[in-house]
C-alpha cells in the first residue's frame, strides 16, 4: 500500500520552482531518503508533505488523507522532525513530551511501548531543560516528541546534522526498529553512509528527483570505473588529477582520491607515469566499487 | 622544535563546573601551517576546550596558550590573531554580503581600503560577485559557510577554529569546502577544526580523539588507524567513543 502519493507537485518562492511537478510515491513501512545539495528543496517537500504550508499545484495523498483538504486529518497521523531544533529550550524533557503528548490529546503512558527503547536513555536527564541537553540528546528527546502519538508516518529533515557516528549508528538502529512496526519513515540526509540504509532514495536537484532507486541498484547501475588513487600530497594529487585529461572527474574521499570518467577509460600505467613526472611519492592505483557517494557525486556532476 | 612553530600550546588545561569536570588536564600540541582535527562525541567536552583556547573562558587550571600569547591573561591578544567559525553561527542573515565582510573587516580593526580590495579577492575567489548585495539569509548553506571561512581567515589570523563548519552541507559543497582548507593551509594558517565527518578526519595532518573530557588518542590518521589495528578513521572512532561514560548528556 502506499502511504504517500505525490502527483505533480509544484511550489515556487519567487518565481523559483523550489519543488518541481515532482511525483512519486512511497510504500508503507519503507525507509525512504530524500538526498540532494543544499537548496534543492528537500525542506520544502517536507513542509508540503506535512501540512504546513499548500503546494501551488498538484495533489498529494498522505495516509490516504489530501494535503490541502484534510489538513487536519494528517496531523494526528504523521509525527515530524524539523531540521532545525524546535522544541521548547526553556521546558524540561518531562515538559517538553507532555506537552507535545496533551497537544494531541494523549499521555506519555498510553504509547509508551513505542518510545520505551530511546525515552530511557534521556530520562537520566528528565528534569534538565531541553536548551541545555547536548546535540545527541536534543535529538532523542525529538524523536521521542514525533513518536508520542503513534504516528503512521516520521518525517525526518536531516536528523543527524551535527551528531557524532556513534550517535547516529544509535539512531538509525532505533529507525529500523521503528520500520519493523510497520511505521513508514520519509528522511534526509546529508550523510551517505546513512543514505545507504534507506529501501529506496531520491536524488534530489532543483525541486525535482532525478532519480529513484534501491542503494544496489544505484551502484549497479553506475556506468563507469572509479578509480582510487593515493600520493603522499592529497591536495596537489587532487589538482594533478583535475588537469590530468578532460571529461574526467577527482573527487577527495579521505586519504585517497576517486577518480572516474564516464566515458573513456583510464590507461593506469599512462597515469602513473604522469604522477611520477609531477613528484607525486608512493603512488598506490586501485579500481574499487562505486559508493553511493561516488554515484550522488557523478549525478550531480552531470 | 622552534617555540616559534608551536600554534596552539597546552599543558593540562582544566575546566571544572562544578563538581563536573569538562575538560581534564588535556596537554598537546599543534604546529603551525598544521591540520589538528579535534575529534569526540557529543559531550565529551570539545567545545569547552575550544572556547578556552579562543579566549572565551577561563581554564581553572593549566597553561595554554595561542598565538604565542597566554589564553588566561591576553585573552584580547589571543582573539585579534585567530579566526573562528562554526556550524551553529556565522553570518548575519540580516546583513548583505558585502556587509558582513565590512563588519567583520571592523571587527579586527581593518583599514576601509584594505578591507575593499580583500572584498573583492574573497567574492572572485568564491565566485560571488553577483551576490554582493543579496542578503545572507538568501545564500544555501553550502554557500554561507564557505564565504563565514573566507571571512574568518580575512585578517590572516595564525590559527583558526572551525568548530563542525560542515555540518549539514551535502557532500559536493563538502569537499569545495575541503579545498578552501587546504588553500589556507598552503598560506600558512593552522587549521583547527571539529567534525563529525569521519572522511573528513583522514583529510587532517593529525587527529586528537576526545572521551569524556580527556584525550585518549592523538597521531596521524594512519598511525592511528595501525595502532587500533582498524581500516578507517570510523573504526578507530568507534573502538574509542563506545567507551564513553558520559553519555551525551
Amino acid at each position: 500500500m502506499n502511504n504517500v502519493i505525490a502527483n505533480r507537485l509544484t511550489k515556487s518562492f519567487n518565481n523559483v520552482k523550489v519543488v518541481d511537478d515532482l511525483s512519486f510515491s512511497v510504500d508503507e513501512g519503507e525507509i525512504y531518503g530524500i538526498i540532494g545539495p543544499d537548496g534543492s528543496g528537500k525542506t520544502t517537500l517536507f513542509r508540503i508533505l506535512t501540512t504546513l504550508i499548500s503546494p501551488d499545484s498538484g495533489s498529494c495523498k498522505v495516509c490516504g488523507f489530501d494535503v490541502t483538504k484534510d489538513y487536519k486529518a494528517i496531523r494526528n497521523v504523521v509525527g515530524y522532525m524539523p531540521g532545525r531544533f524546535s522544541l521548547y529550550q526553556d521546558l524540561t524533557v518531562q515538559e517538553n513530551l507532555d506537552f507535545f503528548a496533551t497537544v494531541f490529546n494523549t499521555t506519555l503512558g498510553e504509547n509508551y511501548s513505542l518510545i520505551r527503547d530511546i525515552y530511557v536513555q534521556i530520562e537520566p536527564f528528565k528534569d534538565r531543560p531541553a536548551g541545555k541537553l547536548s546535540g545527541g540528546m536534543k535529538q532523542k528527546l525529538a524523536l521521542c516528541c514525533a513518536l508520542v502519538h503513534r504516528p503512521q508516518i516520521l518525517f525526518l529533515d536531516e536528523p543527524t546534522t551535527g551528531v557524532d557516528p556513534v550517535s547516529r549508528k544509535e539512531f538509525w538502529e532505533m529507525l529500523k526498529n521503528l520500520k519493523k512496526i510497520g511505521i513508514t519513515i520519509i528522511v534526509s540526509t546529508p550523510y551517505m553512509d546513512e543514505a545507504s540504509q534507506c529501501d529506496k532514495i531520491a536524488l534530489m536537484q532543483n525541486g525535482k528527483f532525478l532519480r529513484v532507486d534501491t542503494p544496489q541498484n544505484f551502484i549497479n547501475n553506475y556506468s563507469g570505473k572509479i578509480l582510487s588513487v593515493k600520493s603522499d600530497n592529497i591536495y596537489n594529487l587532487l589538482e594533478d588529477l583535475r588537469t590530468y585529461k578532460s571529461l574526467i572527474t577527482a573527487f577527495s574521499f579521505g586519504e585517497c582520491c576517486h577518480l572516474s570518467s564516464m566515458y573513456n577509460e583510464i590507461d593506469i600505467d599512462n597515469l602513473i607515469d604522469y604522477l611520477i613526472k609531477r613528484k607525486h611519492k608512493n603512488i598506490v592505483i586501485s579500481e574499487i566499487i562505486p559508493s553511493i557517494e561516488d554515484c550522488f557525486l557523478s549525478y550531480l556532476n552531470r | 622544535m622552534n617555540d616559534e612553530d608551536i600554534v596552539i600550546h597546552t599543558d593540562k588545561l582544566r575546566k571544572q563546573f562544578g563538581n563536573f569536570v569538562a575538560v581534564e588536564d588535556i596537554s598537546f600540541d599543534v604546529k603551525k601551517g598544521e591540520i589538528f582535527g579535534f575529534l569526540g562525541a557529543n559531550g565529551a567536552g570539545k567545545t569547552t576546550a575550544m572556547r578556552m583556547l579562543c579566549g572565551l573562558s577561563y581554564p581553572t587550571s593549566g597553561i595554554a596558550t595561542v598565538a604565542g600569547f597566554d589564553v588566561s591573561k591576553h585573552q584580547e591578544e589571543v582573539k585579534k590573531n585567530i579566526g573562528y567559525m562554526s556550524q551553529k553561527f556565522s553570518l548575519y542573515d540580516d546583513l548583505k554580503v558585502w556587509e558582513n565582510i565590512r563588519l567583520f573587516g571592523g571587527i579586527y580593526g581593518m583599514k576601509s581600503a584594505k578591507i575593499k580590495t580583500k572584498t573583492d579577492e574573497i567574492l572572485n575567489e568564491l565566485g560571488l560577485e553577483n551576490e554582493r548585495n543579496k542578503f545572507v539569509g538568501e545564500l544555501p548553506l553550502g554557500w554561507k559557510q564557505k564565504l563565514s571561512f573566507s571571512i574568518s581567515i580575512f585578517h590572516e589570523p595564525k590559527v583558526v577554529f572551525l568548530d563542525e563548519p560542515t555540518g549539514g552541507v551535502d557532500p559536493v559543497t563538502r569537499r569545495h569546502f575541503w579545498e578552501l582548507i587546504y588553500k589556507a593551509v598552503s598560506r600558512g594558517i593552522t587549521i583547527f577544526v571539529t567534525t563529525h565527518y569521519m572522511d573528513e578526519a583522514e583529510y587532517c595532518n593529525r587527529v586528537s580523539i576526545m572521551v569524556d573530557g580527556k584525550i585518549k588518542a592523538l597521531d596521524s590518521p594512519s598511525n592511528l588507524k595501525q595502532e587500533f589495528g582498524a581500516s578507517s578513521m570510523e573504526q578507530v572512532f568507534f573502538r574509542l567513543a563506545r567507551e564513553a561514560e558520559r553519555k551525551g548528556d
